[in-house]
């Protein structure tokens, strides 16, 4: 479908087909499920360990994380929509969104996507689903109010090569599985540095289990940054390269797709929406907070200056 | 001699494996080729459907531009009868070029301008135009990937043994993708016609 699109130049000289492309995606998706499974049940097992619980336990809590990683192989798209306040909107509600996307979707042979929109005045986009049959493109009411008609279609069409390519897949999957082992150990983090102090006055346990809790939150503190190359890896850099390139073959306007990329970048206002675990997904970073260590490994975006480079060299 | 035979074997069936595949690779770009076309033959059904709609609005306030109503008439006719891509390239062409003397008439007649079925219709077949426009896009696409496989070596064997003929583009007027940027501007709010 999306093949028509014969071959694009991801890396320098490294010439990439979109048919590679999707089998890449599935691939990594199945890739992604199995690190998944694997880790965190070998993380739950030592846990429960520790705490003196019978191995036996181990094999259903390998079960239970494959049934959450196959529940999330369908949901996530949905989840990911949720925690972002996206909500569906008709032709009658968005008609010149809307008929972008119409647009799009038939210039790229591809079905008609649901369109959402997530009222944020931050400009910004992004795709999910697990295939083109089951996607949605989202647009902030920022993006639908900052930007004139063709630069709105030069997002879109980035989100629809993200569409065709079953990026999304990967993406979408991406939110769910290491998105929540990222917020997980997020969260012990905090609770173990600066929530344990007082608990431990509050009530008086014993030093075992404290000293677990801290065990626990050293191996999250490992795993956080872990979790974040994981991100990292599934959303690589060539492929929002990749879907600039053929967003601006499909709208045949590369320079409405840099002018978007400057304009959304010059705002200053932060997607209150977004979070650690959705960033991934969006058309341009939505956090703005560059300066942690976490967040500099948490950065899921290549460098915009190159992005508007390429798309203006084209 | 055995070994001579094992190797002819060998050679022979990948010789049909690669023949099928190619076959395959011919049939399946044709199919995206006529898929693609149904996404374009779709718009101009539409288009074609909302011709009589607009003319006789538009005869209601300027009944004696008889000629201007022919015209778009023979062109609808035209595009409903192609029976090729090329063709209906032409006849879809012709109804544009019609189209824009009709708008043009329009223009005298402040009250037609006003009327809210006529700037529905208006609105609609703009977005009908560039619904066209994309859906050349990715139909030409298609062809192209089509008409390649048909004229390359190895392929092209195959396709003038098993007859793959060529695809037909469907050609857009000079220019067309521009003026379908620039007429895709929303319609004035209705309150004008107050």
């Amino acid at each position: 479908m999306a093949d028509s699109i014969q071959s694009l130049h991801g890396e320098p000289g490294e010439p990439v087909l979109v048919y590679d492309r999707i089998g890449k995606n599935k691939r990594q998706t199945w890739l992604m499920m199995l690190v998944f499974v694997a880790v965190v049940g070998a993380f739950a097992t030592v846990i429960a360990l520790l705490f003196g619980l019978p191995w036996q336990g181990a094999p259903f809590v390998f079960v239970a994380l494959g049934a959450y990683a196959m529940i999330s192989y369908y949901a996530s798209a949905g989840v990911a929509l949720a925690v972002s306040n996206a909500h569906e909107v008709t032709k009658e509600q968005e008609p010149d969104l809307y008929r972008i996307v119409e647009n799009l979707s038939i210039g790229s042979g591809l079905p008609m996507p649901k369109v959402y929109v997530i009222e944020d005045s931050a400009p910004n986009a992004f795709a999910t689903g697990r295939d083109p049959k089951h996607a949605s493109v989202t647009a902030t009411r920022g993006l639908l109010d900052k930007l004139d008609h063709n630069e709105l279609e030069g997002v879109i069409a980035h989100e629809m090569s993200h569409v065709g390519n079953y990026d999304i897949r990967v993406m979408t999957i991406t939110v769910v599985l290491v998105g929540l082992v990222a917020l997980l150990s997020d969260f012990f983090m905090r609770w173990a540095w600066f929530g344990s102090g007082s608990r431990r006055s509050n009530d008086d346990r014993s030093g075992g289990a404290y000293a677990i809790l801290i065990v626990i939150a050293v191996v999250l503190a490992i795993l956080a940054p872990i979790a974040a190359q994981l991100i990292q890896l599934a959303i690589s850099r060539q492929r929002e390269y990749l879907a600039d390139a053929s967003g601006a073959l499909l709208c045949r306007n590369p320079d409405a797709l840099a002018r978007a990329l400057e304009k959304i970048t010059a705002d200053p206002e932060p997607l209150q929406e977004a979070n650690k675990a959705t960033a991934h997904l969006y058309f341009s970073n939505p956090l703005r907070d560059h300066n942690s260590f976490l967040n500099g490994l948490f950065d899921t975006h290549p460098p915009v200056e190159e992005r508007i480079r390429l798309l203006r060299a084209m | 001699m055995p070994i001579i035979i094992l190797i002819v074997i060998a050679v022979a069936v990948v010789a049909v494996v690669w023949a099928v595949l190619m076959y395959n690779g011919l049939v399946q770009a044709r199919l995206r080729t006529k898929e693609a076309w149904s996404g374009i033959d779709v718009q101009l059904k539409r288009r074609a459907s909302l011709i009589p709609n607009l003319v006789e609005t538009v005869k209601g306030y300027a009944a004696h531009e008889k000629e201007t109503f022919e015209n778009v008439t023979a062109a609808r006719a035209r595009l409903q009868q192609a029976g090729t891509p090329a063709q209906a390239a032409e006849a879809n062409n012709m109804l544009t070029q019609t189209l824009r003397s009709l708008f043009a008439v329009a223009e005298a007649y402040p009250d037609l301008k006003a009327n809210q079925n006529f700037l529905d219709l208006q609105h609609e077949l703009s977005d009908i135009e560039e619904k066209i426009a994309y859906a050349r896009q990715f139909y030409n696409t298609n062809a192209l990937a089509y008409n390649t496989k048909t004229q390359t070596f190895p392929s092209t064997i195959f396709a003038g043994m098993f007859g793959f003929q060529a695809a037909e583009f469907f050609e857009a007027e000079e220019a067309a993708r521009e003026d379908v940027k620039v007429s895709f501007t929303p319609s004035p709010p209705p309150a004008a016609s107050a």
